[in-house]
């Protein structure tokens, strides 16, 4: 077994969040008024830096995951490009917009990396807001497109579907799960809690589901249904990305929470 | 594991810049990336920038030369480089007649290069690829876009670099490169893993008696794991191989490559040449040119592969002609 820090392991991710839908966040903390719609820049900054140091910690695990089925360097390579994001983050801020956000993380990531993971995770930070008009804060509608074109721009680039056993695996459920939480709440009052819990446990399962794949693209590949019970170890990531923001959202809320002594029923 | 590194954290920035201080009479940095171009490069030519993952030194890094690639992109270990380092490579050394692109097909190498030629067309620089895909163990030949470059590098390589010389235009040296890509195959054999420096573990794990024909550089899996065998039996399975995918036949003229995979010795690549010799020789084939030599490695892996470049009249004179680099030089071949 490998030895992970800082963050929760993903195994520790998985059980707490098993269901963690909606109807597991603690109703007693819940009022209708208090809900978290929205992260300012400053705290959308704080959640990126919570996904770097995430990864950061899972460079480990990362690396143990992708040397069963890889060539074991997604660890190092997503570790070296999420710790120059978060320097790039921690010097550039603070930031003028939500989107400068998300390119300076890209940016980085892709001219930092390399391989497959570098232009693939870069391209994910760096075309979600492209295009978007600058926004001052972020709410669930914004940070469901933001990874919807994020979606669409990695499918363009690498080609891969839904079964390929890549990143696309978690990520698309996630979005999916994301869009399907942002119709049914409507476009302006979004549960970021809600939201990112739903995406994460959609990109759980979809980790889940990479096992039952044989790999299509990268050094897996010449595996094909040898790679079969086998994780993805991108779509790992992606999870791990998903989970750290859904912490970082809980955390705010349970602090911001306190803080205001909402009174609960 | 013993590695003789200081933090893992900055390997390549201290074994690139320990190879550049060293030979800086012909090469030189392009300031603050991890790429550099050969002083003496021919002017007013096609431009060839060739480059991958670190950590099979000599590949790339040691065939930039006369004769040879002009510059070299290096990535992380193991992981191609970015396309704004491969961009300003191809800048660096851009002539106004284009630019080629040759590299291993691997989906890092291909995504970041592409990116990399789409930020060279913004900037008006016209450029092509070569995918190398030698490895005739790594998939079936319906599939040949599936499979890796190895040790087959060094000929494209070669042969791109003459082209470039000669003042072709650029979709001339891109048919000859293409050509040359596709006249050559590569099977490799693992005795044992590399590394990833930094990290304890093995790149993958074989067992002390076991072998595995046509396992990838970085241990992606090949075609059978066996037990240890003598080399005439290595050699023979190996050969029949290469034999069946390219059709070899009498009279076939070819240039060959034993490659070591890292920590292989020179007496066993030689004695692996013995035998392939033998076995060219009773097929009739006429060897034009022989290497025994570690350039496509993984660290202190164990094993070879065996090239074979079949030539015909256009090939060989771009293979004959002389080169240059501190890992990779050759005399101009005469008329025999």
């Amino acid at each position: 077994m490998t030895t992970r820090t800082e963050t929760p392991t993903l195994t520790t991710i998985t059980q707490t969040s098993a269901t963690p839908t909606a109807t597991t966040i603690p109703i007693d903390t819940v009022t209708a008024a208090a809900v978290l719609t929205t992260l300012t820049i400053d705290q959308t900054t704080d959640m990126i830096l919570s996904v770097c140091d995430a990864i950061m910690g899972n460079k480990e695990y990362l690396t143990e995951i992708d040397s069963r089925i890889g060539d074991g360097d997604h660890g190092i390579g997503m570790s070296g490009g999420m710790e120059k994001a978060k320097a790039a983050l921690e010097s550039g801020r603070p930031f003028a917009d939500i989107n400068s956000i998300f390119k300076t993380t890209g940016m980085t990531m892709l001219n930092s990396m390399g391989g497959a993971s570098g232009v693939i995770f870069g391209s994910m930070f760096l075309s979600g807001a492209k295009g978007l008009p600058p926004m001052t804060e972020l709410n669930g509608p914004a940070l469901a497109v933001i990874f919807r074109n994020a979606l669409d721009a990695i499918k363009a680039r690498g080609g891969a579907r839904v079964g390929d056993k890549t990143m696309v695996d978690a990520l698309e459920p996630a979005v999916i799960a994301m869009d399907a939480i942002v119709t049914l709440e409507g476009t302006d009052s979004s549960n970021l809690i809600l939201l990112l819990s739903s995406a994460e446990k959609a990109a759980l399962e979809g980790v889940e589901n990479t096992k039952n794949y044989a790999a299509k693209f990268g050094r897996a590949k010449s595996l094909m249904e040898r790679a079969i019970g086998y994780q993805d170890a991108g779509a790992t990531s992606v999870a791990i990305i998903f989970s750290a923001m859904y912490r970082y959202v809980s955390e705010l809320f349970f602090s911001l929470s306190s803080h205001e002594k909402v009174i609960l029923e | 594991m013993k590695k003789i590194i200081n933090h893992d954290s900055n390997v390549i920035e201290e074994m690139l810049t320990g190879y550049l201080k060293a030979y800086s009479r012909y090469y030189e940095r392009i300031e603050g990336f991890n790429s550099f171009v050969y002083k003496g490069r021919r002017k007013n030519k096609v431009s060839l920038v060739i480059g991958g993952g670190s950590g099979h030194e000599p590949l790339f890094g040691g065939f930039a030369g006369s004769g040879l690639a002009d510059a070299v992109a290096c990535g992380n270990i193991f992981a191609s480089p970015n396309p704004q380092l491969i961009a300003e490579t191809a800048k660096a050394v851009h002539e106004g007649k284009g630019v080629l692109f040759l590299y291993g097909n691997y989906a890092g190498d291909n995504l970041n290069f592409d990116m990399a030629e789409e930020l060279c067309d913004l900037e008006d620089i016209q450029a092509a690829h070569v995918r190398v895909w030698d490895d005739c163990a790594s998939a079936p030949k319906e599939r040949i876009q599936d499979r890796r470059g190895i040790a087959g590098d060094v000929f494209v390589i070669k042969i791109a670099g003459a082209a470039c010389d000669a003042g072709l235009e650029l979709a001339e040296v891109l048919r000859i490169t293409e050509k040359a890509r596709d006249s050559i195959n590569t099977i490799g054999l693992a005795t044992s893993p590399g590394s990833i420096p930094g990290l304890d573990k093995p790149t993958f794990v074989l067992g002390e008696d076991d072998i595995e024909f046509g396992m990838g550089l970085h241990g992606e899996p090949g075609i059978e794991r066996t037990t240890m065998k003598p080399v005439n039996e290595l050699v023979e399975r190996m050969y029949g191989e290469l034999r069946k995918e390219m059709g070899l036949k009498r009279a076939d003229e070819v240039a060959v490559l034993v490659n070591g995979l890292g920590s292989t010795t020179l007496l066993e690549l030689n004695t692996v040449y013995y035998e392939l010799d033998h076995h060219m020789h009773t097929d009739g084939l006429k060897v034009h040119d022989a290497e025994i030599k570690s350039y496509c490695t993984c660290q202190e892996m164990g094993g070879f592969s065996i090239t074979i470049l079949k030539l015909d009249d256009e090939l060989r004179a771009y293979y004959d002609t002389a080169c240059w680099s501190p890992y990779y030089a050759r005399e101009e071949i005469g008329q025999q």
